[in-house]
């Protein structure tokens, strides 16, 4: 786990642990209690959904430490509800297995719930810090090797920090047109 | 599309505007965009796929027209903000220098709050001027004179800023802030099988790959019209265009086909985002029930900011009816038949229970229309009871298009323009209608900016 500041170190793991709920990742070593390590690969958590979380763009660092209490505050009821007997030595949603974490988060971003709209603007952060890497200039995070645009095969740009496709088009006509385009390329 | 009726019993748009007489309004923007015809040569690998697979399905498609300079375009695909190459024919090209060069004073960054009417019977324009970084930051505030107010601030915020109005200008009229259109749209993301669009389409890039090429291209570049078909009954038709939008706005609603969990989070979704550049995003653009409504303005801006400058919260609720899920089932349907068949890929709508519905095509908010109950513009695009405040944005279109929305706004904002002049001439402003036609340029002009650093006038590249 990294330092932020402004974020105890339980704060922390719970955003962390959040993100590796909506994009899962590896663990990040033996004693990684944060990230469940449910899927292969670097997650929301190594791609910087804490950075993200925490840019002064986004607007949300104001609110994280009370997001990452609301977390626990959740997992504590959902632990009550379902009969778990949680590890006291971690916050309690990280104390969550990833299938617990998975329905909580079911029912925190499910239509319906009175948190929705926040717990939907968090989940966006930390999809966002893996499929974009929005902490960064695209051209560094690509440089860096980001693990969430490097997964998805996005192709980097030119030595300039330009992005170029000179080739684009299969070049030939794939489908008859509809009979009433009109002159100008348009539906009538 | 213009004798749509929607669901108030009669012809949503003023009689005087049919597709004919808009004609000669749609070849005034095409020109002046321009807007050029496009050629199989222009359509993307992505429109490519999306083509060959209506062929195979027994379906036709078009390459779209586009207002895009097809020597400039690096096929980038990050044209949601701006076009760094200046391939993009916005409007920083053509309508924008030509106003500056006739005098015309853009103000950037200035963000207007509400109007009113002063002691002698013109307009004030009270405006905020926002952080060109922060635009949650006020660093100052004014008002400008007017005689005549045209309102283009976009269909999410020309009703607001009316709303806000209210309080000085008096009652507006009911269809402010009612009868949004999202443009009927919808999102469906189909995940291809590389060797199936190889071996079932025939399709070959020449370098090794069928497709793989999510990233490459330009926005919408293909699309298929056979289902705008007059003859069929309203809330059926629909076009289905190939769209890109990049990772993040392009992905975060996409869903997992046959996720057993969740499926736009979580392990079957990072699963997809794995073979993102084997995606295919088909957009759908269909008949709504102008089923949107505005709730009280915010106390600032057009919805409460959020992120600096990404994330707010407005109060538009939109509640989908039954014709617009109607239609909707039936383009998800056929875009199944389309994209399903043969095994070519895995297709998914985008889910509505995130954020509810969404639209990149807001319309409708303060529409043209013959009767008063149901429009706030009269055919002259004037607001109904507040006579010298015209509205030429997407908030004037009265319903949804079936097509890209930006040609029709344009050509009713073109149309609108005499009635302006002459609006201006009746209050002794001395203006004429020329009917001159922007001249176009090929690099966008430098903005000045205000910064908040001790208001010291910065420059900043205008896309
Ligand atoms: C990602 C994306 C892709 C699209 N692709 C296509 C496409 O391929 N083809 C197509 O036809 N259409 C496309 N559209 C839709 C098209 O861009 C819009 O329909 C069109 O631009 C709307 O025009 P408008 O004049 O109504 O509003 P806008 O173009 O939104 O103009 C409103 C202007 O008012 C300003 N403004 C807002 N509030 C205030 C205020 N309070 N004070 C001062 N200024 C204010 C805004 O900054 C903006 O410059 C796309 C839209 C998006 C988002
Ligand atoms: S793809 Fe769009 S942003 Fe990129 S060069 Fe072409 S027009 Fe410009």
């Amino acid at each position: 786990m990294d330092d932020f500041e402004g974020l105890s170190a339980d704060q922390v793991m719970t955003l962390e642990a959040y993100a590796d709920t909506i994009i899962p990742g590896e663990r990040r070593g033996p004693t990684d209690r944060a990230v469940a390590g449910a899927a292969d690969g670097g997650g929301a958590v190594a791609s910087g959904a804490v950075e993200l979380m925490l840019s002064p763009e986004g607007g949300l660092a104001g609110v994280l430490d009370s997001l990452a209490e609301g977390l626990n505050e959740h997992a504590r009821d959902y632990a009550a509800r379902t009969g778990l007997d949680p590890d006291p030595a971690v916050p309690p949603f990280v104390a969550l297995e990833f299938a617990d974490r998975v329905a909580l988060a079911q029912e925190l971003l499910g239509p319906g719930h009175p948190e929705q709209d926040l717990w939907v603007a968090l989940a966006m952060f930390s999809t966002m810090a893996w499929d974009t890497g929005a902490h960064m200039h695209t051209v560094d995070a690509m440089a860096a090797g980001h693990p969430g645009l490097t997964a998805m095969g996005f192709m980097p740009p030119d030595p300039d920090g330009v992005w170029r496709f000179p080739r684009f088009s299969y070049g030939r006509a794939l489908a008859a047109l509809h009979p009433r385009t009109t002159p100008r390329g348009d539906p009538q | 599309m213009f004798d749509r009726q929607g669901s108030i019993g009669r012809r949503m748009w003023p009689k005087s505007i049919t597709r004919e007489s808009l004609d000669p309004w749609y070849d005034r923007v095409a020109e002046a965009l321009p807007i050029t015809r496009g050629g199989w040569d222009d359509v993307t690998y992505a429109g490519g796929v999306f083509a060959a697979a209506c062929h195979h399905a027994g379906r036709t498609a078009n390459p779209v027209a586009a207002a895009i300079d097809t020597d400039l375009c690096t096929n980038c695909n990050w044209m949601m903000s701006g076009c760094r190459f200046d391939a993009k024919r916005s409007l920083l090209l053509n309508y924008l220098p030509a106003a500056v060069d006739h005098g015309a004073q853009i103000r950037p960054l200035h963000e207007v709050q509400r109007i009113e009417r002063s002691a002698d019977g013109d307009f004030l324009v009270h405006y905020t001027v926002v952080d060109p970084v922060d635009y949650r930051v006020r660093v100052d505030a004014g008002a400008i004179e007017a005689k005549i107010v045209v309102v283009a601030a976009g269909a999410a915020a020309t009703p607001v800023i009316l709303q806000r109005s209210e309080q000085t200008l008096g009652a507006m009229p009911y269809a402010v802030g009612r009868y949004f259109s999202g443009n009927g749209e919808r999102l469906n993301t189909a995940i291809l099988d590389e060797d199936r669009v190889r071996d079932v389409l025939g399709l070959d890039r020449g370098d090794g790959l069928a497709y793989a090429a999510n990233q490459i291209g330009r926005g919408p570049s293909a699309a298929s019209w056979d289902r705008l078909d007059g003859s069929l009954p309203e809330f059926s038709r629909y076009s289905l265009e190939q769209l890109y939008f990049p990772p993040g706005f392009g992905t975060i609603l996409a869903q997992a086909p046959g996720a057993e969990g969740p499926s736009w989070f979580g392990v079957e979704k990072k699963e997809i985002l794995r073979r993102w550049q084997s995606w295919l995003t088909i957009f759908i653009m269909s008949e709504d029930d102008n089923e949107g409504v505005f709730g009280p303005p915010p106390s600032t801006g057009n919805a409460d900011r959020i992120s600096m400058q990404m994330l707010s919260r407005g109060n538009l609720r939109y509640e989908p009816s039954a014709n617009t899920k109607h239609g909707w089932a039936l383009a998800d349907a056929d875009i199944r038949d389309i994209l399903e068949r043969d095994g070519l890929s895995r297709v998914m709508p985008w889910t509505n229970e995130v954020i509810g519905a969404y639209t990149v095509h807001p319309l409708a908010s303060c529409r043209m229309g013959d009767d008063p109950r149901t429009s706030a513009l009269d055919e002259t695009n004037e607001l109904r009871d507040h006579p010298g405040i015209f509205v030429t944005d997407g908030s004037a279109v009265p319903g949804a298009l079936t097509v890209n929305p930006a040609f029709t706004i344009a050509a009713i904002a073109e149309r609108a323009v005499p009635n302006i002049v002459r609006a201006a001439q009746a209050r002794g402003v001395d203006v004429r209608y020329l009917g001159w036609l922007p001249p176009a340029a090929r690099v966008s002009r430098e903005a000045p900016v205000t910064s908040s650093a001790g208001g010291v006038p910065v420059t900043v590249r205008s896309v």
